[in-house]
């Protein structure tokens, strides 16, 4: 069955928070780019926010405000706005914070949550683009409030997770944007994440990004002679654009999600130029 | 010589590492394939192989924490296992227990569980620490690991590992009071410090993590010897590394990134893959048919060589910002038209791989 194609814009607007999400290698930074260029050449206000510290999106979309979190400074700032400013420094040098965190996974996540939250709340951001991590990562990311609320029964973080629990389950302020790739792995990791994201989590999702789709005019390599350049080009391009057009089918039949398609990007490179460019796929200049 | 196929023949320990998505297990598997060939006992070592991998490598049922021997083309053999971090600690922690009290002490600990199950650093500790276990083993004499797609994939280099992050804790030493019979545990209620984290996330978390550090006591000479054999064996010249990345930048920087952290460690890059490449087809015709069926095919095959190209330059230039040295290796493999998820595709790119 051909999967549902979506308007791209539409669900620029329905959430205050997108957080992109997908294993390794999909393109979550790339989606991120493009969602935020597409939200700007809408005339929204939109933050950025980049979670692994790898500071690609400031080269991306040199002209959006991107935000850099990390977890430590999260979880130092967090413990300092909560009264414990004087052993904040004391926690941080000792290394006492990496035991905090262990001893309580996820609160390093809830006091990142918490801050996207409190980014959320300030009512200054249409849209809040979250480049999140990666697949597995994120359920336990996005779990972090519901099972901080179970093991966690009183204080600061459990307020803290009360709030981002109450963020994640409503579909107006917070939404997960799925990434894959055209492929048969990819797209059975996607479908799994999807479940758990939705079934564990409870959190809503946007429609699904497929990155990377090859797609373009019909070829026929038999008008070429058999073993020539052109026949061999023309069967390999064949069989990819298959390939591509089979894994979304499949994706549609396993996922009632609709489909978002990014074309693949010829070459290395991605730069703010291919960004533009791919953002014309959803929302023309 | 600074070849695969070199690599493949001399090395005990081949570490494949790079970002996630470039196909590295699928590379390890393919190196495993020719080491077979080559009449190596060959075992490779996965993190979270994908399950088409698994039905490629003929394990439909997917692949457990103990070596399966696959069914592949001899003289040498080929077995592959998925670690199970969780399960390898536990052993280590049974093996270096003074008894078996001390040991179910830890493990039914919570603050272990978690440390176990998913602290950042525990799994690449976990896949070195096995590797070492493996290499040991008479069964095989080549061991193939495919690292954790993450960044902390090389944090096992840093003698004595991430197990030191415990053992040499400030935590540790915090609770750990020299006294004349030996170190004594102090009470978290007379430690201010202690008491304000309490506060912060909840009492009974604290206490896990404290009962932790008491239960193991005694046992940090015991880990601390066994990261110090997995790190030599690391640093011996048994071991070769090989990147692996596909054409694209951010990969490409993530080999950089392995790169400069092997060189930090006082080793070097043995070999760099760049897999999924475009492929080219060679030269098209000197004029354009006129036809159109045959007019789409030759702007096909123009279209896909000037992509082969831009990409191979642009991917040749980055390379070489990686501080890998100019003497290395680099094979390109072209992605294939289909999924990897037969035996013969396999074979396709062991074949693409040593030519």
């Amino acid at each position: 069955m051909p999967p549902k194609r979506v308007d791209p814009l539409q669900f620029l607007t329905s959430a205050t928070v997108a957080i992109v999400a997908g294993k390794g290698g999909v393109g979550k930074t790339t989606v991120t780019a493009v969602l935020a260029r597409a939200a700007i050449r809408r005339g929204l206000r939109v933050l950025v926010i980049e979670l692994d510290g790898k500071a690609t999106l400031g080269r991306l979309l040199p002209d959006a405000t991107v935000l850099q979190l990390s977890a430590t400074a999260a979880l130092a700032e967090y413990l300092d706005t909560h009264g414990l400013s004087r052993v904040t420094k004391r926690l941080a040098s000792t290394g006492i914070i990496d035991v905090v965190a262990t001893a309580s996974p996820g609160i390093d996540d809830i006091v990142v949550l918490g801050k996207i939250k409190q980014l959320e709340q300030s009512g200054n951001h249409d849209l809040i683009v979250v480049d999140g991590p990666a697949a597995g990562h994120a359920i336990t990311f996005l779990l972090a409030a519901k099972s901080l609320l179970t093991s966690v029964r009183g204080g600061p973080v459990h307020t803290q997770a009360v709030d981002v629990a109450a963020m994640l389950a409503d579909p107006a302020r917070c939404q997960v944007v799925l990434v894959t790739l055209p492929e048969t792995t990819p797209i059975n990791e996607a479908v799994e994440t999807a479940y758990a994201l939705e079934d564990r989590v409870g959190v809503h999702l946007t429609p699904i990004v497929v990155n990377g789709v090859d797609a373009g005019p019909a070829l026929q390599p038999e008008a070429a002679p058999a073993g020539s350049p052109m026949a061999l080009a023309g069967e390999f391009r064949v069989a990819r654009r298959q390939l591509h057009e089979a894994a979304c089918c499949d994706l549609g039949d396993m996922l009632g999600l609709p489909q978002l398609i990014l074309p693949n990007v010829p070459g290395s490179l991605l730069d703010a130029a291919s960004v533009e460019h791919l953002a014309d796929e959803w929302n023309p200049a | 010589m600074n070849t695969l196929r070199h690599h493949l023949a001399t090395a005990e320990v081949l570490v494949c590492c790079g970002s996630g998505g470039v196909g590295k297990t699928t590379i390890a598997a393919a190196l495993g394939l020719q080491a077979a060939r080559l009449g190596r006992r060959a075992v490779v070592v996965t993190i979270d192989p994908a399950k088409r991998l698994a039905d490629a490598l003929g394990v439909p049922g997917g692949l457990g924490n103990d070596p399966l021997r696959l069914d592949v083309e001899g003289p040498g053999e080929l077995w592959a296992l998925m670690l199970d971090t969780a399960t390898t600690f536990d052993g280590l922690v049974r093996a270096n227990a003074a008894d078996d009290e001390q040991a179910e002490r830890i493990l039914a600990n919570g603050f272990y569980r978690n440390v176990a199950g998913g602290l950042s650093g525990t799994q690449e500790y976990m896949a070195a620490e096995r590797l070492h276990a493996l290499h040991l083993d008479d069964r095989f004499d080549l061991v193939i690991v495919d690292t954790p797609p993450t960044r902390n994939a090389l944090d096992f280099l840093d003698a004595p590992g991430t197990i030191s992050k415990f053992i040499d804790h400030p935590l540790f030493k915090l609770l750990m009071m020299p006294t004349r019979r030996g170190l004594k545990v102090l009470n978290i209620a007379t430690q201010p410090l202690l008491r304000t984290i309490g506060r912060v996330v909840g009492g009974d978390v604290l206490a896990d993590a404290v009962a932790f550090f008491q239960a193991f006591a005694g046992m940090e000479t015991g880990f601390r010897a066994r990261a110090e054999a997995v790190t030599t064996l690391l640093q011996s010249d048994i071991t070769r590394f090989v990147l692996v990345a596909s054409p694209r930048e951010d990969t490409i920087e993530e080999a950089s990134y392995f790169a400069g952290r092997l060189h930090e460690a006082g080793l070097e890059v043995g070999a760099v893959v760049v897999n999924r490449c475009t492929p080219s087809f060679g030269e098209p015709p000197a004029t354009r048919p006129r036809a159109a069926d045959k007019a789409a095919l030759y702007d096909n095959l123009v279209e896909l060589n000037v992509n082969a190209a831009t990409e191979r330059k642009q991917a040749a230039a980055l390379l070489t910002t990686t501080g890998v040295p100019k003497g290395v290796r680099t094979t390109w493999v072209p992605t294939l038209p289909g999924d990897v998820h037969t035996m013969q595709a396999l074979a396709t790119i062991r074949d693409l791989l040593f030519g």
